[in-house]
């Protein structure tokens, strides 16, 4: 009688979509069939050339248009684009899933350049609050100083700030790098969970206060440690890696990187490392 | 989440009624619900301004109660008849609208006890009263209230405003900002943010003998430094002891006769943008308030947490 109604319970739940088996790591992983590929298509994306180069004024454009013309552009092959005028404009430069060069003679106001899979962006100028969230591959490079929550959820790729940059920057960090030539407010690296932060300056107050995991190197003075980031020895590992980055970067000519302070996350979470140990407190 | 912009010419004035307008306009996203302008105008000094409202305005939007436009007159009566129990002078009058004023007036005695008196009679409230600052705040876009008081031609060197989104109270004239630091002359303050320790700062305040005339979190600020500046501090001593004084986050711009300042919350929780060159500052809770009054390629920054600056004219 009883395995009568657990039978009734469960083909209910399933009616209403919902699943009684547990899953388990990969099980959760969707797999492409080999068969399938020729209809996978990452929407939004175009083959550029990047010979082929074009100016685009935005002036007079609010951030909408400005995106869709981008859009249009790149529909049409163009490979590098140069943005004149953006006056500080919102959300300029966004969700552009495939490899392009992306110049901004100017500065960017909030939520630029966010959401990029691939492009390679150079903003001469400034950028508000929170450049480059979420951004997942690509190169992104911003010669003056970016307002609080530069990288803001970064999953991948190089995001570079010439200047200082404002309080909370890497929060939530997920991957990628963010480099920093200046200084960096309160909260740097605030529930950073996987990735590296690189500030040449010094940092303000709470830095890496709730991370997960991750790394932070601090060329300058901490305000001081967050909740659960605590300093860690430098091993030849880092310098070296280090070094590559600022090469990279185009950023911190003789910079002793030895002399950095390196930040980790002092507390291990449950069951956390297992789920996707890509990268290891203490050691890269 | 409201918008604030500041600006500060050094040395010499400028039409500042008309450059703060477009500053606020561009910052209209982040607030429409009212908009105040402290402007610093480049009076004679000799006479002091006083502006002052008799009532609300009951247009759309707004959360105040229709009144008889009848009573305005009787309490614009009353009012003269205080200021000449005071001993002030009226030099000139000008009704703006059916509910507000600005005066011109010769007055030489004690500013609190000539403000408790005015704001004795019911439902008038002094905006501001100074030899230089100019406060006017009404519901509307910045255009709207600069057109409505005819502030585009305004010279002065420096300014404060606010753009509303009013979320702690309601969509009124005296909930909207700048604040009058009562009761000292030609001090005004403008707020983004929530302040979270209001209540128990307003009684501590209030049994000092300080006078709040909204439910309004952000006027804490004014009376807050007012207290402190009564108390000897300096504009710039009591800027830094609001910052742990005043919990919650904030920026907040406030402007004296001749300084203008800005204070950022321990957490930079609040947006700020800065330029600064040797002769202007400008400042405001995003960019684009400042690219459209400078819109050549210029270098701007943010302000890191707990950080205090003033800046002299």
């Amino acid at each position: 009688m009883a395995n009568i109604k657990t039978v009734e319970k469960k083909t209910k739940a399933q009616s209403m979509g919902l699943h009684t088996e547990v899953l388990k790591g990969k099980t959760q992983q969707k797999f492409f069939n080999p068969d399938e590929a020729e209809n996978f298509y990452y929407w939004g994306t175009y083959d550029v050339d990047f010979n082929k180069r074009t100016d685009l004024d935005v002036m007079n454009m609010d951030c909408k248009e400005a995106n869709k013309k981008i859009d249009e552009l790149m529909s049409q092959g163009y490979g590098t684009i140069v943005i004149k005028n953006p006056q500080g404009k919102h959300s300029l430069g966004v969700g552009i899933l495939n490899k392009l060069n992306l110049i901004f003679e100017g500065s960017l106001g909030y939520f630029g350049i966010g959401s990029i899979d691939g492009p390679t962006v150079r903003v001469n100028g400034r950028v508000g609050w929170s450049c480059a969230e979420n951004m997942m591959a690509g190169k992104v490079v911003i010669e003056k100083n970016a307002g609080s929550c530069f990288g803001a959820a970064l999953r991948g790729g190089d995001l570079i700030c010439k200047g200082s940059v404002g309080a909370r920057t890497g929060i939530d960090q997920k991957g990628g790098t963010i480099v920093v030539g200046g200084d960096a407010g309160a909260f740097t690296g605030f529930m950073m969970q996987r990735g590296r932060i690189i500030i040449l300056g010094d940092v303000g107050i709470n830095l890496g206060d709730s991370m997960y995991d991750g790394t932070i190197y601090v060329g300058g003075k901490i305000g001081s440690f967050g909740s659960d980031a605590v300093e860690s020895p430098m091993t030849k590992s880092d310098i070296d890696w280090l070094n590559r980055k600022l090469n990279v970067a185009e950023i911190g000519d003789n910079f002793d990187v030895s002399k950095m302070t390196k930040v980790v996350a002092g507390k291990k979470l449950w069951n956390y490392d297992a789920l996707e140990p890509t990268e290891k407190k203490g050691a890269i | 989440m409201c918008g604030i912009a500041g600006l500060i010419h050094r040395g010499k004035t400028s039409n500042v009624g008309s450059e703060l307008q477009q500053m606020l306009q561009a910052l209209k996203h982040r607030g429409p619900d009212s908009t105040g302008y402290a402007l610093y105008a480049d009076n004679d000094g000799k006479n002091f301004i006083l502006r002052f409202k008799v009532g609300e305005n009951v247009g759309e939007g707004s959360s105040s109660v229709n009144e008889d436009a009848s009573v305005y007159d009787e309490r614009k009566k009353l009012v003269d008849q205080m200021l000449n129990t005071l001993g002030a002078k009226i030099i000139k009058e000008d009704r703006l609208t059916p509910y507000s004023f600005r005066y011109e007036m010769e007055y030489d005695k004690d500013l609190m006890e000539f403000s408790k008196k005015i704001e004795s009679i019911e439902n008038v409230e002094i905006l501001s009263i100074g030899k230089s600052l100019e406060l006017i705040k009404d519901l509307g876009d910045a255009k709207v209230v600069s057109e409505r008081y005819g502030l585009g031609d305004l010279k002065g060197t420096h300014a404060i405003g606010h753009a509303r989104m009013a979320t702690e109270s309601g969509v009124d004239i005296k909930s909207a900002h700048p604040f009058w630091g009562y009761p000292f002359s030609d001090v005004s303050v403008v707020h983004n943010g929530q302040l979270t320790n209001y209540w128990n700062n307003r009684r501590v305040l209030e049994n000092k003998g300080m006078r709040f005339m909204s439910e309004c979190d952000s006027e804490l600020i004014a009376v807050y430094l007012a207290e402190k500046m009564r108390n000897g501090a300096t504009l710039e001593e009591g800027m830094k002891d609001s910052l742990s004084g005043l919990d919650g986050v904030f920026t907040y711009f406030v402007a004296t006769k001749d300084s203008l300042g800005m204070a950022k919350d321990t957490m930079a929780a609040k947006p700020l943008v800065l330029y600064e060159s040797e002769d202007l500052v400008a400042m405001g809770s995003e960019e684009i308030a400042i690219r459209s009054i400078l819109p050549q390629e210029i270098d701007t920054y943010d302000p890191f947490d707990g950080e205090v600056k003033v800046w002299q004219i």
